[in-house]
């Protein structure tokens, strides 16, 4: 069943394009698609274990900046007279490039808050993201700062046989990020269900009992950290090559809360949870546009999230999963097991 | 005698100026059951926690199988085969107790993070084995009834199961059991021993916290008793059942007649 809805869902995505020719939502689709996959990101340390990155766009700027300037090229000097100049690479590489940097800022963020952890950890991660956005304002000579790196190239991808293709277009754009959301979805989805996500959630629901049957908590919420950042690092690539232009605007604050308040709402702890969150929060603004001016729409952002909350306390997609399970029977619980009598006569 | 695996050596533990612990001696031998007794206070969790590794201790050694133990994490003093099971904080709520056994199931299940993102073979072939075994465990423990149920749903005596269960699950070659039959009925606790033989039976050493007499009197193969952080006693049940000392400080003069 769920894997039914899971397909169904793609196979609407991936449709919309079809029916759909207005540029400005195609826009705003896209956009939402990137914050989703840096939601899920999220969702992979808040929902599963339980930390909360208050500077998770730190990660996502870094993989835009890092793409970007992998693409651009630069010329930098150094302190004690060397110089690093950087001819321009294709995109490609920079997307890659945006996932392993981030990726490591991810290893180091957890390895220095995780020995600490809880309120430490939010602390540790608002600071490293704030830290990481006065170096993009004031490194100008690398990133511009409030000038913007401009021009950034779009995707470019090899086609075996059937040569380069670059991304331009908001169509391809769009398939670009769905694209990159499903494989995103499934390798979480791989994630916790494997005995590494399962350590996971032990640590989460009891850290003492989860050591003590031998989880390794540092190994686990490090590597939790390290695919959390990286994934959101390859969102903020995409966002960089598709919006173009990037400035220190991206490291805002308010950017994580909108990640976090997709992740809250959807339903944290659930795959599906910041795709449904993200859709509505990452909609919202499009809907509300013709009747509200811009800060009046925080403010229904936030009787939104305070109205689902209400409603559904534990985020929509738990909350709905909850409603329309079906109670098991008895008979079914437990899959038949060849040698599980056996075993039973030997210990009676 | 048989070959040491438990070797706890003048072992003190201090918080502040309180002693929780003063110079403890023991040793379990491989395929014992041991039992540590002692009024409240008397440092018996303390020990525990040292021994697992949740605590340091302030002087003394611990080892096991001729391992130090001292400055080892708890999960790598598992990693040994050392498992232990808690007073109170026995399950994972929030997961059913089939769930619960597959976290437990944790030392057995390490194939690599990638094999198991790809969903290769190898992967997939041990996560079917950490299911039948999770279910096997199940059994044995007696709750298929509740394997679909969470956790936190159970009863206090079933939830004690669930932890015993989680700690064979990480397939011990020493369990170290804390008040296991604490909110269990005679019935239940007559069970408990059933199983805690078949665990001995199956080469596992235990040693075990227990305020029930009869069952630390009936399972135990030694007892040894600690009050105020020190062992004022050692020996068979039938020798701890007399011992004067241990009468006047835990047992009380009815418990010769246990």
């Amino acid at each position: 069943m769920k894997s039914a809805i899971a397909i169904l869902t793609v196979v609407a995505f991936a449709s919309v394009p079809l029916w759909l020719r207005d540029p400005y939502l195609m826009n705003a689709l896209i956009t939402t698609g990137i914050f989703i996959i840096g939601a899920m990101s999220l969702n992979l340390l808040l929902g599963f274990t339980g930390q909360l990155s208050l500077g998770h766009i730190a990660f996502f700027g870094i993989g835009a900046y890092v793409s970007a300037l992998t693409s651009l090229g630069f010329d930098v000097g150094l302190p004690f007279g060397f110089r690093i100049v950087h001819v321009p690479w294709p995109p490609i590489v920079g997307f890659v490039l945006a996932i392993v940097v981030a990726g490591l800022c991810g290893y180091l963020v957890g390895l220095l808050s995780f020995r600490v952890r809880g309120a430490y950890f939010v602390i540790v991660t608002i600071s490293f993201a704030e830290v990481v956005r006065l170096v993009a304002l004031n490194w100008v000579e690398l990133t511009q700062g409030p000038l913007a790196l401009t021009n950034i190239p779009s995707i470019t991808i090899g086609l075996p046989g059937l040569g380069d293709l670059t991304l331009r277009t908001k169509l391809q754009n769009y398939y670009l990020v769905l694209a990159v959301a499903v494989v995103t979805y499934v390798l979480i989805s791989r994630l916790v269900h494997s005995h590494f996500g399962r350590a996971m959630r032990g640590l989460m629901e009891n850290e003492t009992l989860a050591v003590s049957v031998g989880i390794d908590v540092t190994r686990t919420l490090t590597l939790a950290a390290v695919i959390s950042a990286g994934i959101a690092g390859a969102a903020g690539s995409l966002y960089a090559h598709y919006i173009r232009i990037i400035d220190p605007e991206v490291f805002a604050f308010i950017n994580t809360v909108t990640m976090v308040i997709m992740v809250i709402t959807g339903g944290k702890g659930s795959l599906a949870g910041p795709v449904v969150g993200g859709m509505i929060f990452g909609l919202l603004p499009v809907f509300l546009r013709p009747i509200m001016a811009p800060e009046a729409q925080w403010i229904a952002y936030g009787g939104v999230l305070i109205v689902i909350l209400f409603v559904l306390p534990r985020g929509i997609v738990p909350s709905l999963a909850l409603r329309f399970r079906k109670p098991k029977s008895r008979a079914e619980t437990l899959a038949p097991v060849a040698f599980s009598e056996r075993d039973a006569k030997e210990h009676a | 005698m048989t070959a040491i695996a438990l070797e706890v050596e003048k072992v003190a533990v201090h918080f502040g100026g309180l002693v929780a612990l003063s110079d403890m001696n023991f040793t379990v031998g491989e395929g014992e059951i041991v039992s540590l007794i002692g009024p409240n206070g008397a440092g018996k969790t303390t020990a525990f926690n040292v021994v697992t590794g949740f605590l340091d201790p302030t002087h003394g050694a611990v080892s096991y199988r001729g391992t130090s133990l001292n400055g080892l994490k708890p999960h790598q003093i598992a990693d040994l085969g050392l498992i232990r099971t808690f007073q109170r904080t026995s399950v994972f709520p929030n997961d059913t107790v089939y769930d619960n056994l597959l976290v437990g199931l944790h030392r057995q299940g390490r194939v690599s993070l990638l094999e198991a993102i790809m969903g290769l073979p190898r992967a997939r072939s041990s996560q079917r084995r950490l299911r039948e075994r999770a279910s096997e465990l199940v059994e044995w423990v007696g709750l298929e009834r509740r394997a679909h149920d969470l956790a936190g749903s159970l009863s206090y005596g079933e939830q004690r199961l669930v932890g015993v269960a989680l700690a064979l699950a990480a397939e011990p070659s020493m369990l170290l059991l804390d008040e296991p039959v604490s909110g269990m009925n005679a019935s239940e606790t007559h069970t408990f021993v059933q199983l805690v033989r078949n665990i001995r039976d199956r080469g596992v050493t235990i040693l075990l916290v227990e305020h029930d007499m009869p069952m630390v009197m009936s399972v135990s193969d030694r007892i040894v008793v600690l009050n105020y952080g020190r062992i004022i006693a050692e020996g068979t049940p039938n020798v701890i059942r007399n011992d004067p000392a241990v009468i006047e400080a835990y047992l009380g003069q009815g418990a010769t007649r246990a």
